[in-house]
């Protein structure tokens, strides 16, 4: 039994001990020249060894042994780490890793003897060795009989090395009569028994027995005494036994000060805390609805007690299960290491943000997607180290990694600078495969058309052109990080690099969630899917909501949202008539599911709350539309709203959509983007018009007596020039030529202002006046219909109202100011 | 002496039915529940049972029979399902009753429908029968009855 928990807790270290190797050893092919790392690696290779030495696992031991070998060459300097040594050396601690998850499952260390990785290891070794010409004192792969446990039998190191070689035991560095002892005997003994070496330190230290007294001592031992120093040396008389012992002591006392920091506790402990702190805070909610409804101010100053104290305890048993998202990255180096020597690419990662936490389930379900993300970064978006040359980048490429907190979600950045995604390619690549039309492929944003390459199926054909090939198992990462309750977005600059932002909720069990009311019955909604919350009142709310040929949509600052009704969705019984319709005041809940928003108008919004999450039954799980349930306040159950499976159900009833899905995402992503800023101004009649700010020079305000005429056209003198002016209300309309004789504006008293734009068109500056300015906004212009009148480019909703777009070029034809040029629109389309 | 088994009785419009008592976990008085839309017909809602969700059944329906008064609170049979906890919806409960095998019979062939998978055969009590439901057969939801969207 004892037996089993040695091998137990040996398989636990040596795991985090090879994670560690995995990165020391990449580390250290960056930078060859750090000792203390190759000494770090030298040790956790020579700990692994003398365990499986002491335990049996001979085949193991021989693996590590010449691992081990390798190494002290590399630590004494005689080889220099290259890149086929570190492939050698990892290949080492693969196989470690493999015999241990044998021993893991079977007891025993496998068959597999890996004669080859021996073999190579032994020819590097002996290479190394040989190159050199002087390593008398090395035996290269012969013994493996040595025990490995007692490292004394082993000794490779020679008693006065070539170069200074440090003492592992910080303690003797600091005193300098211990660093000249070490010249004599230190330094093998202090890799042979690093306690003792210790023992020295803090005697000498203590003022107790100088250094030389300690060398002597220490000689003895390396002449084959046995005994332990503090042995000799008492028996030499130099030390009391008592101040053995009391050394004896701090020397035991620090490694276990260190080791009652932490302690192992099962990972099924700590779920079962969750579960019994989920429970705890649904009672804590029970209690706080209770105690709202009684007055008693004694058991009020409980609650709110058992309150502060469930919250904080909810707090603190989560942050047992926080994981550093470290844990996970640290192999990366490994990963790109490899992938890039695989492709023959330069890769050198950086990480940002490693102490980031998240929740343990989290850290496992992104694990693999990370890891892809990573794998994909680096095969296809670095470029190859002579192309990267060519176009004045540095040859070797680089990959950051980069975690930080946001909003109570985990934000992680994948961002490497290699060639960047090719809009233009994706998006051809999208019309040949029919998803789009090339009309609606244009009017999809850069963004929207990256965001295509987390389509499945559209990766595997994206694979073929070099540029664009990150699409391969894209959409798996897509469905893993949505699972999860995560999104994925990509945002890439062509010849610049890609970012991957992955966002992920800090944990599953306990969430912030909306409550709202549909039906009687109360619904939780995932905060993570939530924008906005619209309330329409009385009036309004019949107003607000239109009709798109029978599917009900709001204009959410000027951009249509489609709205889905809670109640006909959930075909609960309220008369199948929409909530509008029935009351005065709408709310609507905007949601995201997928880059696409969406209303969903419900009958009441409660409040924000924190719910546990609580599976729903198997059968029940074929719901798409629930993610689970969880229990309320007051002891009933509301269940969960699964956005996304909502969204899905809603987009399958109203026909219309189905595999338009893509364009509409496309319409309501364009949302994040192009947004223009536009000058709001009223036109003839009071219409509302508007025109892109960037083609307006000024704004200007001039006196009616100021506008004079000229020939057929009306001027103005406008900082030293003359500025043709052209009434917009004429230009627009059938009847100009005979206005062409009146007044610029009509009625005007001859010195009320008239509102002039000034235009800067083809060089020169023309002035439009128009009745009234009234705004610069920022839209989008989204939503279009083509012109109805002559002048107009196109008709938008900004700010939620129908906008006229105006043409420049053809009012100034109109005008008669411009009539010589052909009309160009290039200011005005987007 | 003939082997006996313990039987846990209800009423269903009427009708004395049974589950064996081993598959029986508690019997509650009518709960407040919350409805599930899109589920099948057969889920009445789910039920907080001390912090645990468990859907309700409703046995009714599941067999046949004609809807409980809209005023009549159901009682609540918690059985153990492989799926977890279920709760059937009765409208009384009745006694604990022990019962030979040899007063089992088999259901006749004129009983069809549904029901004839969930009732596995009849006690012949002495005033009335006993109907032996299958726990696991009247548990279990078909995922396919969500009517067609209309």
């Amino acid at each position: 039994m004892s037996e089993d928990n040695i091998v137990k807790d040996f398989l636990v270290e040596s795991y985090e001990n090879l994670d560690r190797l995995d990165r020391e050893l990449v580390g250290l092919e960056k930078n060859p020249e750090d000792r203390n790392a190759l000494a770090g690696v030298f040790r956790t290779i020579h700990t692994i060894k003398g365990t499986c030495g002491f335990l049996g696992f001979n085949k193991l031991e021989k693996v590590a042994h010449v691992g081990e070998n390798l190494l002290t060459l590399l630590r004494d300097g005689q080889l220099k780490l290259n890149p086929e040594i570190t492939t050698a050396l990892l290949g080492m601690v693969d196989a470690v890793r493999q015999m241990l998850s044998e021993i893991q499952s079977t007891g025993q260390d496998g068959n597999d003897e890996y004669p080859q990785l021996i073999e190579k290891l032994t020819h590097l070794a002996s290479a190394g060795a040989s190159a050199k010409g002087s390593a008398p004192y090395h035996k290269a792969p012969a013994k493996p009989a040595d025990g490995g446990a007692i490292p004394a039998a082993k000794e490779p190191v020679p008693a006065a090395p070539p170069m200074e070689k440090k003492s592992e035991a910080p303690m003797s560095e600091k005193t300098p009569r211990d660093a000249k002892s070490s010249k004599k005997g230190k330094p093998g003994e202090a890799l042979r028994k690093p306690v003792h070496g210790k023992m020295g330190g803090i005697l000498v230290e203590r003022g107790l027995v100088d250094a030389e007294k300690i060398a002597m001592a220490l000689e003895q031992q390396e002449q084959g005494d046995r005994r332990k120093i503090g042995e000799i040396l008492v028996a030499l008389g130099f030390v009391k036994p008592e101040d053995i012992l009391a050394a004896q002591q701090i020397l035991e006392s620090k490694p276990r000060e260190a080791v009652a920091e932490t302690i192992r506790v099962g990972v099924n402990l700590l779920d079962k805390l969750m579960t019994l702190v989920g429970e705890l805070v649904l009672a804590r909610n029970q209690l706080l609805q209770y105690t709202s409804t009684v007055e008693n101010s004694g058991l009020q100053t409980i609650s709110q007690r058992m309150n502060l104290i469930a919250t904080e305890l909810q707090e603190e048993v989560m942050k047992t299960r926080m994981q550093p998202i470290g844990n996970i990255w640290n192999q990366f180096p490994r990963t790109v290491r490899d992938v890039a020597l695989g492709c023959g690419k330069e890769v050198e990662i950086e990480m940002e943000g490693k102490e980031t936490e998240l929740d343990k389930t989290i850290i496992e379900a992104i694990k693999d997607p990370l890891t892809h993300l990573v794998r994909n970064a680096v095969d296809h978006g670095v470029e190859l180290p002579e192309e990267r040359a060519k176009i004045g980048k540095p040859r070797t490429g680089r990959l950051i990694l980069r975690a930080f907190h946001e909003g109570g979600q985990v934000n992680i950045e994948i961002t490497d600078d290699g060639a960047g995604l090719n809009a233009q390619r994706l998006r051809q690549k999208a019309i040949e495969r029919g998803m789009f039309t090339a009309e609606q492929a244009g009017r999809m944003s850069e963004r929207e058309i990256f965001n295509l390459i987390f389509l499945p199926g559209f990766s595997t054909a994206a694979k073929v052109t070099n540029v664009s090939g990150r699409g391969v198992g894209m959409d798996v990462v897509k469905t893993n990080v949505e699972k999860i309750g995560g999104t994925v977005d990509v945002q890439s600059t062509l010849g610049q690099g890609t970012t991957v932002r992955v966002k992920i909720p800090l944990t599953l069990a306990i969430i912030p969630a909306l409550v709202i009311t549909c039906g009687g019955d109360r619904y939780a909604i995932p905060q993570v899917s939530l924008l906005e919350l619209v309330r329409l009142e009385t009036g309004e709310g019949r107003a607000g909501i239109e009709l798109v040929h029978g599917a009900p949509v709001y204009r959410l600052r000027g951009r249509l949202l489609p709205l889905v009704f809670l109640n006909r969705e959930l075909r609960l019984s309220s008369n199948g008539e929409p909530a509008a319709q029935q009351s005065d005041v709408v709310n609507i809940v905007v949601l995201q599911a997928d880059e696409r928003q969406f209303g969903l108008v419900v009958d009441e919004i409660n409040d924000t709350e924190e719910i546990v999450v609580k599976p729903l039954r198997k059968q029940l799980k074929s719901i798409k539309t629930f993610a689970g349930a969880s229990i309320m306040g007051d002891g009933k159950v509301a269940l969960i709203l699964d956005v996304m499976g909502l969204a899905q159900r809603a987009s399958v009833i109203t026909e219309a959509r189905g595999r338009a899905a893509g364009e509409k995402a496309a319409a309501a992503g364009a949302a994040g983007g192009e947004k223009r800023s536009f000058l709001l101004f009223a036109g003839p009649d009071q219409s509302r018009m508007a025109l892109p700010l960037d083609t307006l020079a000024r704004l200007e305000e001039l006196p009616a007596s100021q506008v004079e005429k000229s020939g057929t056209h009306w001027v103005a003198q406008y900082r030293g020039e003359i500025l043709p002016l052209i009434n917009l209300a004429y230009a627009l309309e059938e009847r100009r030529q005979e206005l062409r004789h009146k007044k610029l504006v009509e009625g005007a008293a001859e010195d009320a202002p008239i509102q002039v734009l000034v235009c800067n068109h083809q060089g020169s500056r023309v002035g439009l006046v128009v009745e009234q300015i009234l705004d610069i906004v920022e839209d989008t212009a989204e939503v279009r219909h083509p012109a109805s009148r002559a002048g107009v480019l196109y008709s938008a909703v900004i700010q939620g109202q129908v906008t006229e777009l105006i043409d420049i070029p053809a009012i100034l034809q109109a005008g008669g100011v411009d009539s010589s040029h052909p009309v160009e629109h290039a200011e005005v389309t987007q | 002496m003939a082997q006996t088994r313990q039987f846990c009785t209800f009423y269903l419009d009427k009708l004395l039915f049974g589950v064996e008592l081993t598959g029986v976990q508690e019997v509650m008085r009518h709960l407040d529940m919350t409805q599930v839309p899109l589920a099948p017909e057969v889920v009445s809602g789910l039920i907080n049972l001390r912090g645990q969700i468990v859907t309700a059944i409703n046995l009714r329906k599941r067999l046949e029979l004609a809807a409980l008064g809209a005023d009549a609170q159901p009682m609540n049979v918690v059985v153990r399902s492989e799926d977890g906890a279920v709760a059937l919806l009765v409208d009384e409960i009745g006694d604990v009753v022990e019962l030979a095998e040899d007063s089992f019979e088999p259901p006749p062939e004129t009983l069809r429908g549904a029901v004839r998978g969930i009732i596995l055969g009849v006690h012949k009590l002495e005033k009335q029968l006993l109907h032996v439901l299958d726990t696991e057969k009247a548990c279990y939801l078909s995922t396919a009855t969500e009517p067609p969207v209309n």
